[in-house]
């Protein structure tokens, strides 16, 4: 019921739109307001506070205040020879350094791989960087010019360069070839196989969907290990892949599949009208896809690209188990040396390789969360 | 531009502004012949024959439902049918792709829901299909943007992109888009039913400048002060069946068919 006493109004002055107010006070009032309101927020801010202490402050002690952080050999790292308690060992990872970055490639010839990570670098910070200018050759000569001169700086055997055989490659720089080739090649597989299980042909739709199945079905250690030992027994005896390529052509196509199923979700986010306003203007398929639909379901499953992204990264430690040594196998293979044998090592060493993993895959992860906000310039939350 | 003061002055005396009935042109625009049209096993048209001249304005009006919207569609086959034909601009919609993608050059379309494409600008917008279809130079077809937002009297937002304009605004962006490809049809499935109350007029006074020079043009639309503004004819539907069709004056003072009185006396209260 409307209340009958209350005269009807009418705004004689209508009210500027003033400031926010600012949001306020001191260190204290902050400190209550966003840690301790409530029972359950101050409670969580003591657990979480407790946690900290104990996971975060002995790992300060191990890695930064209790570590060696000179010497020559295991004796340095001793606690006996040291006379006190011990963290990390950092001697032995600078002692095993060129290892874990290059493996068994020759040491004369360390500076090509150093140069291929120079060019890689140069080309990829302009590309991430948002003003730098010339995106599409930037774009053009990392994907396609950089990684054919990679290769042939990396296997040589051309131009005067001494061939260096992949079994002797190893540590990061086979991380890298293997996860830089995972990601360059399994988007594109990912986007053409994705596109092939939405197509209205029976035949490509039919293979797109075994294609995917298959390689979803099967875990990556079986891709890898009967690319490795089983692949050679089908083909013809003088036919001889390269061990490190099955690997690589492995890896695409397991990565490829799952790439297919994140950039699916994408073209199936995109609403009917969409289509119809491309079809309606006469474009025909190609130019669907490539300007109108793929540019916004990719969009949309950045976190999910990123995601595969990250997910290969990691997934490359799995190809020490067919005897090709990444960074983690060099690692591994680096503890059994007795001239180090520490009671420290093994921590030290894992806990150098962790922070190399952590960076690159945190790296990823933030770059894209930046990405993500730039994309969505101009549209609404 | 002619249009500019004249559809302002149509938009504030809309009924008093009588266009000229006759068709420029003796010539068939589109032909609809028998078409039959199931979704699954529910016949949404029911063996509609409609022919509209150059230069005439088309009013389909009717319930939600009755297949209005699969009609038009089938004009530029975003929709395909089961039986029946559709001639367009002289050329016969079959599964010939070429043949579809001709037509559809032909026909420019305005979504109820605008499906203006949100990661491109206004102007890139309007430029995509005139450089990839008509292969304009990006010169040229930025010129014709320009022009035809100019037109629609958004010029400057050229560079904002779609969610930066407001309903009536997008609306009118995504009738430029369909001028840029300088289409010989324009089909409209309701314009306006999407947007405010207060945006619907400026919506309207553009298709209106576009009537007054003559466009073809078939619009699905609920608004009958429009219609009897522009039309040269009215076209009731329902239950996937052209119901009645005849001169907007004759189709809202006297209609013949009981459901054609129903229907309007809902909708003009």
């Amino acid at each position: 019921m409307t209340d009958m006493s209350q005269p009807a109004y009418v705004r004689r002055a209508l009210v500027e739109p003033e400031p926010p107010p600012l949001p306020g006070g001191d260190a204290l009032t902050w400190t209550r307001a966003r840690l301790f309101d409530g029972v359950f927020n101050t409670v969580l801010t003591i657990v979480s506070g407790v946690l900290i202490v104990v996971v975060v402050w002995p790992a300060v002690k191990f890695l930064l205040i209790d570590a060696v952080w000179t010497g020559s050999s295991r004796a340095d790292c001793l606690p006996e020879t040291v006379g006190r308690e011990v963290g990390a060992c950092w001697p032995f990872v600078r002692a095993k350094f060129a290892q874990f970055m290059y493996g068994f490639y020759p040491a004369s010839e360390h500076w090509r791989v150093n140069l291929t990570y120079a060019l890689g670098a140069t080309l990829l910070v302009p590309l991430l960087v948002p003003r730098a200018p010339h995106k599409a050759l930037n774009a053009i000569l990392f994907f396609g010019a950089f990684p054919v001169v990679a290769f042939f700086l990396l296997v040589g055997g051309l131009f005067g360069l001494p061939h260096v055989e992949t079994r002797l490659w190893g540590g990061l720089l086979v991380t890298l070839v293997i996860s830089f080739t995972g990601i360059i090649f399994s988007l594109p597989l990912g986007i053409v196989l994705a596109l092939g299980r939405r197509s209205e042909l029976p035949i490509v739709r039919t293979a797109s969907i075994v294609f995917i199945e298959f390689w979803r079905g099967v875990p990556l250690i079986t891709v890898l290990f009967f690319a490795t030992y089983m692949l050679p027994f089908f083909l013809p005896g003088h036919w001889k892949i390269d061990g490190l390529l099955r690997v690589l052509i492995g890896v695409v196509l397991f990565a490829g599949a799952y790439m297919a199923e994140v950039v699916r979700g994408g073209l199936q986010a995109m609403p009917r009208g969409q289509y119809e306003a491309a079809m309606a203007l006469g474009l025909g398929y190609w130019r669907i896809m490539g300007f109108v639909i793929l540019p916004q379901a990719l969009r949309l499953v950045i976190p999910g690209i990123v995601n595969s992204f990250i997910a290969l990264f990691k997934d490359t430690t799995l190809v020490l188990i067919v005897a090709i040594f990444d960074l983690l196998g060099q690692l591994r293979a680096a503890f059994a040396d007795p001239a180090w044998a520490t009671p420290v090592t093994l921590f030290t060493g894992f806990a150098f390789a962790g922070m190399i993993y952590f960076l690159v895959s945190f790296g990823m992860s933030r770059y894209a969360l930046s990405m993500e906000r730039r994309l969505n310039t101009g549209r609404p939350r | 531009m002619s249009d500019g003061g004249q559809g302002k002055g149509a938009g504030g005396s809309t009924r008093h502004i009588v266009l000229d009935m006759r068709t420029t042109e003796n010539e068939i625009a589109i032909e609809i012949i028998g078409l039959d049209k199931w979704f699954g096993s529910f016949h949404v048209l029911r063996g509609v024959d409609l022919k509209v001249m150059r230069g005439e304005r088309v009013v389909i009006c009717g319930p939600s439902g009755s297949g209005k919207s699969t009609l038009l569609r089938c004009i530029n086959r975003i929709e395909d049918w089961q039986r029946g034909r559709v001639i367009v601009d002289g050329m016969e919609l079959t599964e010939d792709l070429k043949k579809i993608d001709e037509v559809r050059r032909e026909v420019g379309m305005v979504f109820q829901q605008f499906n203006l494409f949100p990661h491109l600008t206004v102007l890139d917008n309007c430029t995509l299909a005139p450089i990839w279809v008509r292969k304009l130079p990006k010169k040229e077809a930025d010129e014709v943007a320009r022009h035809f937002l100019e037109r629609v009297r958004i010029p400057e937002q050229a560079d904002k992109y779609p969610a930066q304009l407001s309903g009536g605004q997008q609306q009118r962006v995504a009738i430029a888009r369909a001028l840029c490809m300088q289409p010989k049809i324009m089909l409209f499935d309701e314009p306006t039913s999407a947007l405010d109350p207060e945006m619907v007029k400026e919506v309207l006074d553009t298709m209106v400048g576009l009537a007054l020079d003559g466009m073809t043009m078939v619009v699905v639309s609920h608004e009958m002060g429009f219609a009897r503004q522009v039309a040269n004819r009215m076209v009731l539907m329902d239950a996937g069946q052209i119901i009645e069709m005849n001169e907007p004056e004759a189709f809202f003072n006297h209609p013949r068919h009981e459901r054609t009185k129903l229907f309007l006396s809902q909708i003009l209260h």
